[in-house]
């Protein structure tokens, strides 16, 4: 089967390793990928406030080029670029000026047949826990997992799971032989765009998570949002400085977790790109070898 | 108490109400808004006195504030708030009428990393993250902040150099001359 894929401008730089393990789990249970040929940014929240019709024309045109290519299901692996194009979607089905008005705009009319997915509910609905479990090599064993949801699930037009106690990530790393533990923090806030324009503010949010991540007892923080990934990797040195802490505690995409039980390498699943090494985790754990 | 008095104590929450369609009138000021906000420490106006600030038409205060850059979007308020008011959206609403005001906003450096965010699209179709924050650090006369993590970024290869740009970037310019900063419907 073909599946359309929106990977978003994070995917081509920070966040590099989430599309490469994506990509790489996914072939390895055969399912082809067809990027939306010639994509644009989402607009992210930025547009929002500052033009209300660009924030929906540009998700609307990726929606186009969707169906141009003969698409039906897209899977936007960042949160922010899946809610925008399942949000528009879903109101222009509602709201026929405004899928009257963004035709204008986008110059093509968009009509209506794309299927948005996260890669969560992708895994869930799509291509099952059995599936998933077959193309298993090796569990996770002993890899005390928590699973970090942020907003994902409040975002307007999501609809994945429990908005305050969601456990979709929990059930996958339960799949694939690791241990989910329980905690308080899995939707809070990691500060989003604030740890460039008020990053003090962002270094508290992310510092109190890293914290109830440790005082649980956590080998490593599994996420599925570049922005979520990026917070709580790249800024943990600065946190170690303010707060006098030491958490070293890797944080590691949902995919590359899946990618690590069918065996994948290193380098494929994008693991050396990390800012806090995982190698040791994984060595002590037999996960990977030397 | 002016604002009290004005000649239509409803203004501005009818104005709310028509960009949005979240009606300000329904909060019963449980606070839950606030209690619940992750940010809520650094705003100057707590989510549930915006809510209040709204029904007693106290715009300027609004409009000044602080707390509609601060706030993050993260949807926590609205999902929790018992009259199901969409709070979030309200924030976003009040920014919409503070760019529109074009007196000084509340603050400036969450304005200019959105505007330099949405030029990047204008001119690729897509975001460059590494030109998007050296670009910004350096508007904000601050060209070292984060400069630290450049190197083990770029050791991770996690910084795209030259950045994408899309084929129909001309398209792009068109929808951006096309859209309209407030959505008449």
């Amino acid at each position: 089967m073909q599946i359309g894929y929106y990977p978003g401008c994070s995917l081509e730089s920070s966040a590099k390793e989430f599309d490469l393990s994506i990509r790489a789990i996914l072939q390895e249970m055969k399912i082809s990928l067809k990027d939306i040929p010639d994509w644009n940014c989402c607009g992210a929240s930025p547009a929002h406030y500052l033009n209300e019709e660009l924030a929906k024309a540009l998700p609307y045109r990726n929606l186009v080029k969707a169906e141009e290519a003969g698409l039906d299901r897209v899977i936007s692996p960042c949160p922010a670029c899946y809610s925008h194009l399942k949000h528009v979607h879903e109101e222009v089905l509602k709201e026929s000026h405004l899928a009257d008005r963004l035709g204008t705009i986008v110059g093509k009319r968009y009509g209506g047949g794309i299927a948005s997915k996260h890669l969560l509910d992708f895994i869930k609905e799509d291509i099952g826990f059995d599936r998933l479990k077959s193309s298993m090599k090796a569990p996770l064993s002993r890899l005390k997992v928590v699973s970090y949801y942020g907003c994902l699930t409040r975002l307007p037009g999501v609809n994945i799971d429990d908005v305050e106690n969601p456990v979709i990530m929990d059930e996958i790393v339960e799949v694939l032989g690791g241990e989910p533990l329980d905690w308080s923090h899995k939707t809070e806030c990691c500060g989003a765009s604030l740890s460039v324009s008020r990053t003090e503010i962002a270094l508290r949010l992310v510092n109190s998570i890293l914290e109830a991540a440790k005082e649980k007892g956590a080998d490593c923080i599994a996420v599925v949002c570049p922005l979520c990934q990026s917070n709580l990797d790249a800024r943990q040195g600065d946190i170690h400085k303010k707060y006098g802490t030491s958490y070293g505690i890797p944080i590691l995409y949902l995919s590359q977790l899946i990618g690590l039980t069918q065996k994948l390498s290193y380098a494929q699943l994008g693991l050396d790109r990390l800012i806090i090494s995982p190698k040791d985790l994984l060595l002590e754990k037999g996960i990977i070898e030397k | 108490m002016s604002y009290l008095n004005s000649q239509d104590i409803h203004q501005f929450r009818n104005r709310i109400l028509s960009i949005s369609g979240e009606d300000a009138s329904k909060c019963i000021q449980c606070g839950k808004c606030s209690a619940g906000c992750p940010v809520s420490p650094e705003m100057d106006v707590q989510p549930n006195q915006v809510l209040r600030l709204i029904q007693i038409n106290d715009q300027d205060t609004l409009l000044r504030c602080s707390t509609i850059w601060i706030c993050v979007s993260c949807q926590t308020c609205s999902v929790r708030c018992p009259e199901d008011i969409d709070i979030a959206k309200i924030m976003d609403s009040i920014r919409k009428l503070a760019l529109e005001a074009k007196g000084p906003l509340g603050e400036e450096k969450v304005v200019k990393f959105s505007k330099i965010f949405i030029n990047s699209i204008r001119k690729r179709g897509r975001v460059h993250e590494l030109e998007l924050v050296m670009k910004y650090n350096i508007a904000l006369l601050q060209p070292f902040k984060d400069a630290h993590l450049g190197p083990v970024m770029l050791a991770r290869r996690k910084l795209g150099i030259l950045g994408h740009k899309i084929k129909e970037v001309g398209k792009i310019k068109e929808i951006f001359q096309n859209s309209k900063r407030l959505f008449k419907s």
